[in-house]
């Protein structure tokens, strides 16, 4: 139930936060802070997202799961060969799959 | 392209290329979602509603752990403040005003306003914005139903690595971003060292929001190498780079 609250609340805040845009003066845009904190903040986000999902089990317990760490490495390398984004995605799924299956 | 697309104008084109390869992603959404324990009407609603896919992705991955609800709710809503700054820049090109603007609103986000200033002419542009809107809320809300539908029937979802790519999906989401700009691949570092230190100590969801002040620590440039990462600094803004306009 709380989940749902959650979800509708995520749901109606991401599309204020669009109209929002569409509706504010467009001055906004011209404060440094303003500007450098939105642009740079979902690159931030993003990265701590990475680390927390790669190196934590979800909760308070930092973990080292050698099958996870080579899939998301595996997807690095397919980046960095300018690989499409869903084979960016197919590559670490299969890489992790597999080292599990050998073991890992 | 192929030959079945060469007869449409330029920005539908691109438009319907751009829209399916993106809104295809939404597979990896769906089973996001309920590898993190979220029902399939929950990640349909998301993708309906929200129809914003990092944010998505990042109050998922959040619930993935248990608890945190308020800190997955601020973190996919900080995420969903760059598409803000998207409508800012928008409202000047698509001139689009009244009720027509409240539909528009909901299809502000990266690969929309990417493709928009990415065009020649103000009608482009909103031929642009249309056609990309379109073809991926048809595209990723399909595939989000499916990709929920298929994960729900597999047990371990582990089994299959889908716990690796949901972190590989914010990998290649911040990886085009990063490429050759120093001051982006320090936030990231700072960002990812903030929240894995604070994993220990906090509850989960929270390393993830603090992990936002790392924008706000990094300098910008030459000259915020100089102010160091004070909140004030009149007269920075002409030498803000623009990297947002970067973005593809």
């Amino acid at each position: 139930m709380t989940l749902w609250l959650v979800i509708i609340g995520t749901c109606a805040g991401c599309y204020v936060l669009k109209l929002a845009g569409l509706s504010a003066p467009r001055r906004l845009l011209d404060h440094p802070l303003v500007r450098r904190f939105a642009m740079t903040v979902p690159v931030a986000l993003l990265a701590a997202l990475i680390a927390v999902q790669t190196a934590s089990d979800g909760g308070r317990e930092l973990v080292f799961d050698p099958a996870r760490i080579g899939g998301v490495a595996a997807a690095a390398v397919a980046l960095l060969l300018r690989a499409p984004f869903l084979v960016v995605l197919a590559v670490a799924a299969a890489t992790a799959a597999g080292l599990r299956l050998l073991g890992l | 392209m192929n030959t079945s697309t060469a007869l449409l104008p330029p920005p539908v084109r691109d438009g319907l290329g751009m829209g399916v390869a993106v809104g295809l992603s939404g597979t990896a959404f769906g089973a996001a979602a309920v590898t993190a324990g979220l029902s399939v009407p929950q990640a349909c609603v998301l993708s309906l509603f929200a129809f914003t896919g990092a944010s998505q992705f990042a109050l998922v991955g959040v619930v993935a752990g248990g608890g945190g609800l308020a800190a997955g709710a601020a973190g996919a809503l900080l995420l969903g403040a760059r598409n803000t700054l998207y409508g800012l820049r928008l409202a000047d090109l698509l001139h689009w005003r009244g009720p027509r603007r409240l539909l528009v609103a909901h299809g502000v986000i990266d690969e929309t306003a990417a493709g928009a200033f990415a065009q020649p002419t103000a009608a482009w542009a909103r031929t642009s914005f249309v056609t990309v809107f379109a073809s991926i809320y048809l595209v990723w809300n399909l595939t989000t139903l499916l990709g929920a539908l298929a994960t729900e029937r597999i047990g371990d979802t582990d089994a299959f690595g889908l716990d690796a790519m949901s972190a590989a999906v914010f990998l290649a989401l911040v990886g085009t971003r990063l490429r050759g700009n120093r001051r982006e691949q320090a936030v990231a570092v700072l960002g990812a060292a903030i929240a894995l230190a604070a994993v220990p100590v906090a509850p989960p969801g929270v390393p993830v929001l603090l992990a936002s002040a790392a924008a706000l620590l990094v300098p910008s440039g030459a000259a915020g190498a100089v102010e160091g990462g004070g909140p004030t600094g009149p007269g920075r803004g002409g030498e803000e780079p623009t990297d947002g306009e970067a973005r593809t």
